[in-house]
């Protein structure tokens, strides 16, 4: 039966030749080149400075926790605690802010791992499901956050407001720290052992264990790093929010990550993670936003155009594993 | 025993399966006649599954007729066989684990009071008296999984044989069993065979054949080589027909490319040829490995330079000695020793440091990353020592794989072509890549031949001639005696998860392979 699914594959890979292989590998490139011509060519004012930087500032926090969430999703897991991390750090930060911004920071990062290495223990060390296990932390840690700050607090901490607010060259510095952690994450999956780990374990668990990969240490360690990204975004949120919201900070925000990964194209069983294409995948569905809206179509249509693409993300990326 | 007068109530006639590549089954008749217990063998590949699955309305046959009860039958699906009274145990359990004893027993056919609500005092009192015929002494309210495996089987057999069955199939039955529950299943199936059911009967324990069975048939390669009466046919006739080696066919003339020099200078106690230093200590040395229902104090050495076979039949424990000694299998007792120190047992990350490999069986499902490249999948055991601080080394890794695919004369596009891309013999080459890169000291090849082509064979087994003579110490798994007996200098025929005879020298031929594994368990 295995052979017979072998060469039906075969048949797809000659009839859809070059032109599909492209559109999997770069169609999501394409598409944001493609709105972004679009607005240029037809939406009054979108190559304004202040209108694009809004558009980038928003995404910035999807971006980061996407990240993370690429590298959880190409070990076959989920990550769902994305959302509570974020708001346990936007409770964190405000309570030690008196300390300073830097140390709020970091207790508020640290934050964020400890309820990674809680959900990557479970994973890794208990075997329960990850869908099962960050389920769990994000109903819970929410309530701990809403404990911690039961309703919104402004505050102004100059620093953290500076944090959320200044620019580097007409650069938001939140966007540049979006950046830079792409660079960091595309670094650490195409050129470290611990990347190079990660893929593999989610390609062929068994075979990796056989291979004396550290599989599960690894799995820890890669929650870790999504629950220490979600808290990041956490406080760059709330830097830029200038007050702390943790009932509704980041609600949700854990589906718009998976989108962006799933968008860019990598796929939910695991085995390949496409960084810099979830970075876009996470632009396509902004962009996408932002042009409807400013042509005047309600947020209903946006939402609808959007399930058209993941639809057409995840049959683009379903070819490529029959391939 | 055999009422060869009755008609069969289940009968193939020349039935043949073939799948892409695969011819299944050719031409296999069996009848299947009420009240006689069945033996169905063969090793793997033999057909054995493909045949209970056309029985069992699983598969629909290309060729040939199935009968039944001497009406020809077609079977769509398995409801159809199932309601022709064809009922099958598996290895599995296939009951809902969560529910009652006596909602699984009873399940579909509850005792109702009024309104249709199920009477539950009534059916729990079935059930017990249904299971206490069956041995099976529990309370029947409890979920099903909290009884033992012998006891869920007991369960599914009475859920069988009550559904009105005629012919109950067994797929190796005994394998998770306590021997007291063996000996409680034959009961049953004497019982079941003295109210007229036919069983088929599938297992790998031949002593456990020769107690319960009346006939047999032996699946070989897709056919039919022997169907008989089970009483004239000898162990070691049963042995050589399921592995395809008629014993006076058997010449030292083989086929392989393993070169006999190696082996030939040896002494008999399977010296390497480093033949100034004499007798050299064991690079690895496993003893008692143990676990429960697989591994009954297995001991295996290696010396350096030396090729060990592991002999056997399917189920014998060979792939789960291999498995234990890499660390891959969690043991109840026993101890790997690499060059004399230690090793922690359960730990393959352990092992491999130690500097031991296991080349898996299944190459799809534990060997390959098909969603990396050849280059990537080639580099991922030595990961780790193909760096520097974490961060790999493109140059280092390069160069391992343009050594490796270049001694494996391994055939890919490029290095950065998919290894799922690849024919089943250069994934293999692979793999082997994989374990040399990372410089064992022993390497345990298990079934490094299967399902790759000819070439590719010759190519691996010259390999494993050239690593021995390079001083590494290799554990063999083969069920291709021929391989065994011309790659080995010495054969360790395991039987029920212990070890039953040791080979070497003059001993290592087939026919000495297939009377250990014949010998009487315990005489």
């Amino acid at each position: 039966m295995a052979e017979l699914t072998t060469q039906g594959a075969g048949r797809v890979a000659v009839l859809k030749p070059r032109v599909f292989g492209w559109v999997q590998d770069y169609g999501v490139y394409a598409a944001v080149l493609a709105l972004l011509l679009f607005n240029v060519l037809f939406t009054p004012h979108f190559l304004d400075a202040s209108n694009f930087r809004t558009q980038l500032v928003q995404v910035t926090p999807i971006v980061i926790v996407s990240l993370g969430m690429a590298l959880v999703i190409g070990t076959q897991g989920i990550d769902l605690s994305v959302g509570s991390a974020m708001s346990l750090a936007a409770a964190l930060v405000v309570l030690y802010l008196g300390y300073g911004w830097l140390p709020a920071l970091i207790v508020a990062v640290l934050g964020g791992a400890v309820v990674g290495a809680v959900g990557g223990a479970l994973v890794a060390y208990v075997d329960v499901q990850p869908i099962v296990a960050t389920l769990a932390l994000l109903v819970g840690i929410r309530g701990l956050a809403n404990v911690l700050v039961p309703q919104l607090v402004e505050f102004r901490n100059p620093d953290l407001i500076a944090l959320g607010s200044s620019s580097v060259a007409g650069i938001p510095v939140i966007v540049l720290i979006a950046a830079a952690l792409t660079l960091v994450v595309m670094f650490v999956v195409r050129r470290t052992t611990f990347g190079r780990q990660v893929v593999a374990i989610g390609g062929n668990r068994s075979a990796s264990e056989l291979s004396g990969l550290p599989v599960k240490r690894v799995l820890l360690i890669v929650y870790v790093i999504s629950g220490l990204l979600a808290a990041l975004a956490g406080v760059l949120a709330t830097a830029r929010l200038q007050a702390s919201d943790p009932t509704s900070l980041g609600l949700f925000i854990e589906l718009s990550a998976i989108t962006a990964v799933v968008v860019g194209g990598t796929p939910l069983t695991g085995g390949r993670i496409r960084v810099l294409s979830t970075v876009m995948g996470a632009l396509l569905m902004q962009l996408l936003a932002a042009t409807l809206i400013k042509h005047n179509l309600p947020q209903s249509w946006t939402q609808m155009v959007q399930a058209v693409i993941i639809l057409a993300a995840v049959y683009a990326t379903r070819e490529r594993a029959t391939r | 025993m055999r009422r060869t007068d009755l008609e069969p109530v289940l009968e193939a006639r020349g039935i043949s399966k073939r799948f892409p590549g695969v011819l299944a089954l050719d031409g296999v008749s069996l009848a299947l006649r009420p009240g006689e217990v069945h033996a169905l063998v063969g090793e793997n590949g033999a057909g054995k599954s493909t045949l209970i699955k056309v029985f069992t309305g699983v598969y629909q046959p290309d060729g040939g007729e199935l009968r039944h009860q001497g009406q020809p039958a077609a079977f769509g699906t398995p409801m159809d066989a199932q309601r022709a009274g064809i009922s099958t145990i598996y290895q599995e359990v296939n009951l809902v684990p969560m529910m009652s004893v006596a909602r699984n027993l009873l399940l579909g056919r509850e005792p109702r009071g009024r309104f249709g609500v199920i009477d539950a005092a009534a059916m729990n009192g079935e059930a017990e008296r249904v299971l206490a015929g069956y041995g099976v002494d529990t309370d029947v309210r409890r979920p099903l999984r909290s009884l033992g495996v012998g006891a869920q089987q007991m369960v599914a057999l009475a859920r069988a044989v009550s559904i009105d069955a005629r012919v109950v199939i067994m797929d190796e039955p005994t394998s998770s069993l306590e021997p007291r529950e063996v000996e409680t299943l034959f009961g049953v199936i004497r019982r079941l065979r003295d109210q007229g059911i036919a069983v088929m009967y599938v297992s790998h324990r031949l002593d456990e054949l020769y107690q319960v069975c009346d006939q047999v048939t032996v699946l070989r390669d897709g056919r039919v080589a022997h169907t008989g009466a089970l009483a004239g046919v000898e162990r070691l006739r049963l042995i050589s027909l399921m592995l395809g080696r008629d014993l006076s066919e058997v010449r030292s003339q083989g086929t392989t490319r393993f070169s006999r020099d190696r082996a030939g200078t040896g002494t008999g106690t399977g010296t390497g040829t480093d033949g100034g230093q004499g007798r050299r200590s064991p690079v690895i040395e496993a003893r008692g490995l143990t676990r429960r229902h697989v591994l009954d104090g297995v001991d295996v050495s290696v010396r350096p330079g030396e090729v060990v076979g592991l002999g056997g039949l399917l189920g014998a424990g060979r792939t789960e000695t291999a498995k234990a000694i890499v660390g891959a299998l969690p043991l109840d007792g026993g101890q790997v020793l690499v060059a004399g120190a230690p090793v922690r047992t359960g730990s393959t990350t352990a092992a491999i440091r130690a500097g031991v490999s296991l080349l898996p069986e299944d190459r799809k499902a534990e060997g390959i990353i098909p969603t990396l490249s050849v280059r990537e999948n080639i580099a991922l055991a030595a990961l780790p020592s193909l760096g520097r601080g974490g961060v790999v080394s493109d140059a280092k890794i390069d160069r391992v794989v343009e050594i490796f695919m270049r001694r494996l004369r391994i055939k890919a596009a490029s290095p950065h072509q998919l290894v799922s891309e690849l024919s089943g013999g250069n994934q293999q080459k692979v793999l082997l890549a994989r374990w040399l890169a990372v410089r064992p000291k022993v390497l345990l090849l298990d079934e490094p031949t299967r399902g790759i082509d000819v070439g590719a064979k010759a190519e691996v087994q010259a390999l494993i001639d050239e690593l021995a003579l390079e001083g590494l110490g290799v554990l063999l798994i083969s069920s291709d005696l021929e391989e065994l007996v011309e790659g080995a200098d010495r054969i360790l025929v395991l039987r029920d998860g212990a070890v039953a005879g040791e080979l070497s020298g003059d001993d290592v031929t087939e026919e000495r392979i297939m009377a250990t594994i014949a010998e009487q368990a315990d005489g």
